[in-house]
């Protein structure tokens, strides 16, 4: 199939069946194609209004640009409409449930927003004297404050920027422990249901992998854990609750065994949502967890970021946290540890992960969404999560297979396999049903370790009415595939788009926009 | 609890489903020493939308807001002027509550923007490929360091005095861990740049060449002769851009001959924000796009045969590759990278071009006006929207000052530089469309009374 450049439709090969009623501009009704930036703009138009280039005196010597970059610009009024059409071309939780396992995908409360954009939050430097900026520090002392509470870990790193971000501080913070002990291990082992970062964050600070195996019943497999232990190992990263939605029973077990060979635990804290308010991970045992923010405290996920993902310690582990970080002096007012200030009593800090002092922006929307709850809130929240997602397990477990529905409650997920669906039928087929259904698919083909794993994370901010809504369409695609309907093949019918031609776009890649040749610009 | 939906009857009912007799139940794989009976101790209960939006503008009022008066720091974040309509429309709940786009059927919106901004990153450094974004402008400079040691299977990078130190700062860390090597040295107030000695330095272990344009003193130069350098020897030029609108300005590194161009792309849509969440730029040659980081979004065609966009090349990613990953990121900065893009769409190439002449013009009256006052000695000969200047005294003490003064004077070099005693007379002067006329003048009149 030759690559469409033209910004507009090429013949459909079956448009009889895509799409009985066509239409000459392709458009349906409120569903508006949109073309690209590079196909509607171009580099005399704009949507600011500057006064005319007035060269002055120039202190750019050669380097003064003469070259066009071919950037387009449009008008105010074309740029919102731009936007916005592409807008509606997209899913959120705004519009409807989003269950992504493993991703947290709940309600984003405005107030957030607003405090966020107060200009004592949004409009301040992060170099600005350390005067100026009290109240922004008072927000990261008290976020961090709610975050070593919670977790009931004494120390708390703010500075990573995201989940895997986080990982990494943790990882860092184990090898610089062990360095300072003079001890060389150079082993990470990772359950196999981890998530791909705990893997890459362990390779990318320089680690060797192995794997854990897990039990038939979809935990790790305490016996051979301890099987390998040794001093070469420098620790474990496990995620609990774990990607198959169970709690790690052997949890503080493990730490203690892991602590006996020497090493330390890293704790995977993506799952949190499951238990905070209910129970702390400090009490079983672990040295370090990262905490996704734009998770298990709700700032938005934005089309994936940013995030933020703060960092809880144990006593052994925080004399190596990052730079830089919050301190409360006696008076009350906040000091700022930077590179210049450290050296005195954080001659251990591994050193810095990041420009500047983190994501503040997700801080102040992060508390004032921790705030908003309350200790008996969160403990709530985990409440609802575990309790809308054993609904979901329970509701469905009569129509698809579920591997651990028998290991017990699940938490904050429940996990499916496309297992015995229906002869060539598959986890994908199910999911693009869903779409046509109005819902957002489950996270697909995830944990590995389930064959054609289907995770459904519903989060505590689903009703019990849109659950049941939810339910309704999924036995009913699920009732499809079993009856052997075969156009579920080509579902989705009615997103914006039909399914997508992944292998073309990754055997040819086409990452930027070229003008098609022999095309005329746009006037 | 106004953002829970569940009501005591609905659970009940759930409960019933589930075959529990309490929720309890449903937490009996939690060790019973590890659960908890309720709330947790010294931590206060749920709060009013009312009350959480006092307690955080009580928090917001205790600190001095940049709009409040003069304003002159940068040192890797810039103050620019960002329109109305990029935070009304990065608040589209389509576009704000969404996940990464992973079923393209229905993010297609998030997976176009994303395409564009790629284009538009690429064309603004002088690239051919972008990717979707990095967490920031420091991540991104650890991250192409990283890239340049697998494409050359060298460990030595050589890092010009002129990178922003906390960009130093986090490749050291890293690399601390990872053993590579990172030859640096902190800068010194003078006009020219070290890259002729780097151009000196590079031989057959050195992976990388790492510059700032503009540095972080604000200098600019030609680069042209150090990537030939690096081309002889089979290593990468990497250039970091800190402060974007100066291409509206300038010869991209691009144009010069750089491999990888990575940036913080914060000036452009996103704001100061403290230092966070900021947006990753990361661009290379097309014949390293196998081995860059990050997510990247290409154009196919979907079962009707209409154009449609995807998340592609993953087998570089940690989802698919695992520990053989290009890198472990995952979550990066896509809202940020759709403020940056729709703002750039507002400017376009005219747009550009005149920020980035307003900004230079301010410039360069700020620091004619600064060179004037007895004892303050301008160090650049070239400069974009940033200078640094030499006081007759530490500069920290007169930041502070000044700020008390409600005058926000510049970054001083002893808050970026502790240890170098040399800087700390430096100061930082970054001057943008938001500044005028006024501004300079207090600036300058506040400086004369502390220095008389």
């Amino acid at each position: 199939m030759s690559m469409n450049k033209q910004g507009r439709q090429t013949q459909p090969r079956d448009s009889a069946a895509s799409d009985p009623h066509p239409t000459a501009t392709g458009n349906r009704a409120l569903m508006l194609e949109e073309p690209l930036i590079f196909e509607i703009g171009d580099s005399e138009r704009t949507g600011v209004d500057w006064p005319a280039d007035c060269w002055g005196e120039s202190r750019l010597g050669d380097l003064a640009r003469k070259e066009p970059f071919d950037l387009p610009g449009l008008s105010e009024p074309e740029t919102i409409r731009h936007y916005t059409r592409l807008s509606r071309q997209n899913y959120g939780i705004d519009l409807g449930l989003f269950p992504l396992g493993s991703c947290t995908m709940k309600h984003n409360p405005r107030l957030n927003e607003k405090v966020a954009r107060l200009p004592g939050f949004a409009d301040i430097h992060p170099l600005q004297p350390v005067a100026s900026v009290q109240g922004a520090l008072g927000v990261i002392h008290e976020l961090a404050d709610w975050l070593k509470k919670l977790t009931g870990m004494p120390a708390v790193a703010m500075s990573p920027k995201a989940g895997a971000h986080g990982e990494l501080c943790g990882i860092l913070a184990i090898r610089a422990a062990l360095e300072k002990r003079g001890d060389a291990r150079e082993v990470i082992l990772v359950p196999e249901s981890a998530h791909g970062t705990n893997p890459a964050t362990a390779a990318f600070a320089g680690y060797a992998v192995e794997d854990i195996p897990a039990t038939e019943d979809g935990r790790v497999d305490f016996d051979a854990l301890v099987e390998r232990l040794g001093p070469d190992v420098a620790g474990v990263m496990i995620t609990n609750p774990n990607t198959c939605g169970l709690f790690e029973r052997d949890m503080k077990r493990i730490s203690d065994a892991v602590h006996e060979a020497g090493g330390f635990v890293y704790c995977d804290g993506a799952n949190f949502n499951a238990i905070v308010g209910r129970v702390r991970p400090g009490d079983l045992g672990i040295d370090a967890m990262h905490i996704n923010l734009h998770k298990t405290f709700s700032t938005p996920h934005g089309g994936g970021g940013p995030g933020s993902g703060p960092v809880v310690f144990s006593e052994a582990l925080a004399p190596f946290a990052p730079l830089p970080f919050v301190e409360q002096a006696k008076d009350g007012s906040f000091r700022l540890v930077e590179e210049e200030t450290a050296e005195d009593h954080h001659a251990d800090s591994f050193g810095r992960m990041t420009a500047f002092h983190g994501q503040m922006g997700m801080f102040t929307r992060a508390l004032a969404y921790i705030m908003s709850h309350g200790a008996d809130g969160l403990r709530q929240v985990s409440e609802d999560a575990v309790l809308n997602a054993n609904y979901v397990l329970r509701s469905m477990e009569d129509m698809l297979e579920a591997p651990f529905a028998k290991s017990g409650p699940c938490m904050h997920e429940a996990l499916f396999s496309d297992k015995g669906v229906a002869e060539g039928f598959s986890t994908v087929d199910i999911a693009k049903a869903l779409i046509d259904e109005g819902f957002h698919p489950m996270t697909m083909y995830f944990p590995l370790v389930v064959h054609g794993a289907m995770l459904i994370e519903p989060t505590e901010t689903e009703s019990k009415a849109g659950l049941d809504e939810f339910l309704h369409a999924l036995r009913s695609v699920v009732e499809r595939a079993k009856a052997g309907d075969e156009s579920l093949h080509g579902a989705p019918y009615h997103a914006p788009r039909r399914r997508l031609d992944e292998t073309m776009a990754a055997r040819k890649p086409v990452l930027t926009y070229e003008k098609p040749e022999g095309a005329i610009a746009a006037e | 609890m106004r953002y829970l939906p569940q009501t005591d009857h609905d659970r009940e009912a759930m409960l019933a489903r589930i075959g529990a007799s309490s929720i309890d139940d449903l937490f009996v794989d939690v060790p019973e020493e590890a659960r908890l009976d309720g709330p947790i101790q010294d931590l206060p209960m749920h709060a009013s939308e009312m009350a959480v939006e006092r307690h955080m503008s009580r928090l917001a009022a205790q600190n001095l807001a940049a709009g409040s008066g003069p304003f002159f720091l940068g040192a890797g974040a810039y103050r620019h002027h960002v329109p109305a309509s990029v935070d009304h429309l990065i608040q589209r709940g389509e576009l704000l509550t969404a996940y990464t786009p992973y079923q393209p059927e229905i993010a297609q919106g998030t997976l176009q923007v994303l395409f564009e901004f790629q284009t538009q990153v690429a064309r603004l450094f002088g690239m051919d490929v972008a990717n979707a974004s990095m967490y920031d402008g420091s991540t991104a400079c650890w991250e192409a360091i990283t890239m340049a040691r697998r494409v050359t299977k060298r460990a030595t990078a050589l890092v010009s005095s002129g990178v922003h130190p906390h960009y130093v700062s986090v490749a050291k860390t890293m690399a601390r861990f990872t053993k590579d090597k990172i030859v640096y040295r902190a800068p010194e107030l003078q006009a020219r740049t070290d890259w002729a000695q780097l151009a000196d330095q590079v031989d057959g272990d050195t992976n990388c060449v790492v510059v700032q344009y503009p540095d972080i003193l604000g200098r600019i130069e030609d680069m042209r002769a150090l990537a030939k350098t690096c081309a002889e020897h089979k290593a990468l030029l990497i250039a970091v851009v800190t402060e974007p609108v100066a291409m509206g300005a300038v010869v991209s590194p691009g144009e010069m001959g750089a491999d990888i161009v990575v940036g913080e792309g914060q000036s452009i849509g996103v704001g100061l924000q403290f230092g966070g969440p900021y947006v990753g730029l990361f661009a290379c040659k097309q014949k390293y796009v196998r081995q860059m980081p990050g997510r990247l979004c290409g154009e196919t065609v979907d079962a009707d045969g209409k154009r449609g966009f995807v998340l592609t090349l993953s087998t570089r990613e940690q989802h698919i590759r695992r520990e053989k990953a290009t890198s472990n990121i995952c979550t990066n900065s896509g809202l940020c990278a759709l403020a940056f893009s729709i703002h750039m769409t507002l400017l376009g190439e005219k747009g550009i071009r005149q920020i980035a002449a307003i900004n230079h013009e301010k410039a360069v009256i700020c620091a004619n006006r600064l060179s004037k006052i007895p004892g303050v000695r301008v160090v650049n000969d070239l400069f974009f929207n940033e200078f640094a200047i030499e006081l007759p005294k530490d500069s920290r003490e007169i930041v502070r000052d000044l700020a008390d003064q409600g005058v926000l004077a510049g970054v001083s070099l002893s808050r970026l530089y502790a240890d170098e005693p040399g800087l700390s007379k430096g100061l930082l002067v970054a001057v943008t469309e938001m500044v005028d006329e006024e501004d300079i003048e207090a600036l300058a009149k506040a400086l004369e009374g502390a220095l008389a």
